[in-house]
């Protein structure tokens, strides 16, 4: 009698304790819910801010009513930002040269990574260590110098020259992922593939490529968005309309023209903003797989 | 042929056992290696030509005068070191990239942390929604940003003007414009530290967390002696990375002040640009962007140096 009743005193203050824990995960749960609510709120007014500005004819932004709604829905701006020829010139200038960079990036970095992570040769670790040092280094450290390369090479206000200048930013994270993909690679299956008496060619397109495919990915999109989103290079190097990518061509170009307001600015950003915006929301797995993987910056 | 006949004759004349298949061991070996730098030759040529080269051509730039035609040494860095405006630039450049990247991280840790209590399917949907500034690129989100901030009829205002406030110049003053900057700045960086904490928080067990809540710890002995720990070189990896690219910034800064006030918010970056390519004094503009190299150079030696642990730990 007394026994049960001690062992009962005993039990219940684990019980409690238990409970509380159960509790206190509760309220984690829901102060967590609750402070993503506020973070995601605050993280999206700008492109939300964006996006309203962007529904609205110029006399409505003009006139005292509240910036943070739309009252008249009006697509016009995006319909005549997509038919300026400006805006057009600058989407497809970026299209063409993101897209030859995006390909000469994947060949560069997959030669050599699979250089770096199967083939030995003098240097070849300290090599790998400065294609990693080449990735820390910004862009605004190296821009003037590669403005007086440029002119000698005339390539100065010109398109073409991004070509030549964007695979700096991207070659060196790219190929720093795929080292990573490639050496995660079992030896055994290209052992096999050398008995086989597959060349080194062969052997990166019919086993490393495919078996490295989420890095590849990770990669592209890396690639992409670089390219993409680089301001400081097109700002230096390009003067003309004609030559200018989106970045550049909206902040300077379509603001400093008088025919623009702000509507017709935010829709074009919204529509230059797009392509990146997309890609991620569809392939973001990937790509933090690679981004974790490889230590980043942001 | 002839090849084929020295080969097998030079190791045999040395009297070594098996001399043919030696030797094509020794020639593999040297094709492999010779395949191997070939595969590597277009980076080697991209990263001389186009990186060590530029970078050894800026040291050189930076020690020309004005229209490159005389060697003056030091001169331009004396003149910087001197001007009152290149003071401003180096207080507010170590101003912005220490606060920036400090809020960046902290609300990173928190973001993280917040997301890990959540579960996989809300988690994925949410991350999604919260990488949303680190996905526009900075320069265009920073003219939305600028939109919204700058003048006396701007949304911001807007808003102070209902809660019965007076409108606030904020890019016209020194200090609101400072904060706004990196306020930004902070807007577009947090994602990338909170999917790199959230990464890293997944591979600790969570068997850390439930025995100290058994033993009663609070939340905060629970970060201070679980989580900072565990965290401590991804932690250290983010930041020192994250205080280079800040350092080095560019688009936002340009974007939303370019400079102005008074050049209260130019750093190095914006104000070589100005110097460099604006004003065409490119030696002086060399000069000036030039001061990231120190920076860059001590924070990337303790990167690789956590880099490599992190490989190590399989962290």
């Amino acid at each position: 009698m007394s026994g049960n009743v001690a062992t009962a005193g005993a039990l219940a203050p684990r019980r409690r304790r238990r409970s509380s824990i159960k509790n206190e995960r509760r309220w984690a749960l829901c102060g967590s819910y609750i402070a993503l609510v506020v973070f995601a709120i605050g993280f999206l007014i700008p492109p939300y801010f964006e996006l309203v500005t962007s529904l609205k004819t110029s006399q409505e932004i003009g006139s005292g009513k509240s910036p943070w709604f739309v009252h008249h829905l009006y697509l016009g701006n995006f319909i005549e930002i997509i038919r300026n020829p400006q805006f057009q010139t600058f989407f497809l200038n970026t299209v063409k040269v993101t897209v030859f960079v995006v390909i000469v990036t994947l060949v560069i970095a997959i030669l050599a990574a699979y250089s770096l992570a199967r083939m030995r040769f003098f240097g070849s670790t300290a090599f790998a260590t400065g294609v990693f040092l080449t990735y820390l280094v910004p862009e605004s450290l190296l821009f003037i110098p590669l403005f007086k390369v440029l002119s000698f090479l005339h390539l100065i206000n010109s398109t073409w020259c991004l070509a030549l200048i964007w695979p700096t930013l991207s070659v060196p994270f790219c190929t720093w992922i795929m080292i990573g993909y490639f050496s995660s690679i079992p030896k055994e299956l290209d052992e096999a593939a050398m008995i086989d008496g597959a060349s080194h060619l062969q052997m990166l397109w019919k086993i490393f490529i495919p078996v490295a495919m989420p890095g590849i990915i990770a990669a592209t999109i890396f690639a992409f968005t670089v390219c993409w989103g680089d301001f400081l290079y097109p700002l230096a190097y390009l003067f003309t309309a004609k030559q200018m990518v989106l970045t550049s061509g909206i902040v300077s170009n379509l603001i400093h023209g008088d025919v623009l307001d702000w509507g017709h600015i935010m829709a074009a950003n919204i529509l230059a903003s797009l392509p990146p915006v997309l890609i991620y929301a569809f392939l973001m797995d990937y790509y933090i797989a690679g981004l974790t993987a490889g230590a980043t910056k942001g | 042929m002839a090849d084929g006949t020295t080969t097998v004759s030079a190791p045999a004349l040395r009297g070594f056992a098996p001399p043919a298949r030696r030797s094509s061991l020794r020639r593999f070996a040297q094709r492999r290696s010779t395949v191997a730098v070939l595969m590597c030759l277009p980076l080697i040529c991209l990263i001389a030509g186009l990186v060590v080269y530029p970078f050894f051509y800026s040291i050189w730039l930076s020690l020309l005068n004005r229209a490159m035609t005389r060697f003056i040494a030091l001169f331009n860095y004396r003149y910087l070191l001197r001007s009152d405006t290149f003071q401003l630039v180096i207080f507010q450049s170590c101003f912005f990239a220490i606060t920036a990247v400090f809020f960046k991280a902290l609300i990173g840790f928190i973001l993280a942390h917040v997301m890990h209590n959540i579960s996989g399917k809300d988690q994925k949907l949410w991350r999604g929604v919260l990488l949303v500034p680190w996905v526009i690129p900075p320069a265009l989100s920073t003219l939305g940003w600028w939109w919204m901030i700058s003048g006396d009829y701007s949304a911001i205002n807007w808003l102070l003007e209902q809660v019965g406030m007076h409108p606030v110049a904020w890019l016209a003053s020194t200090w609101w414009a400072r904060i706004w900057v990196v306020a930004v700045n902070v807007w577009y960086g947090t994602p990338f530290f909170m999917i790199m904490y959230l990464a890293t928080l997944k591979s600790v067990p969570d068997q850390l967390y439930e025995a100290a809540a058994i033993d009663g710890a609070t939340w905060l002995q629970k970060i201070r002696y679980i989580s900072l720990p565990m965290l401590r070189n991804i932690i250290s990896i983010t930041v020192l990375f994250s205080l280079i690219v800040t350092f080095a910034n560019f688009d936002i800064v340009e974007n939303l002040t370019a400079g102005a006030p008074a050049n209260t918010t130019h750093v190095f970056a914006t104000y070589a640009f100005q110097l460099g390519i604006q004003s065409g004094n490119i030696p002086l503009g060399a000069a000036v962007s030039l001061f990231i190299f120190p920076i860059l150079a001590i924070f990337s030696i303790f990167i690789l140096r956590g880099v490599g642990r992190r490989a190590q730990e399989g962290i």
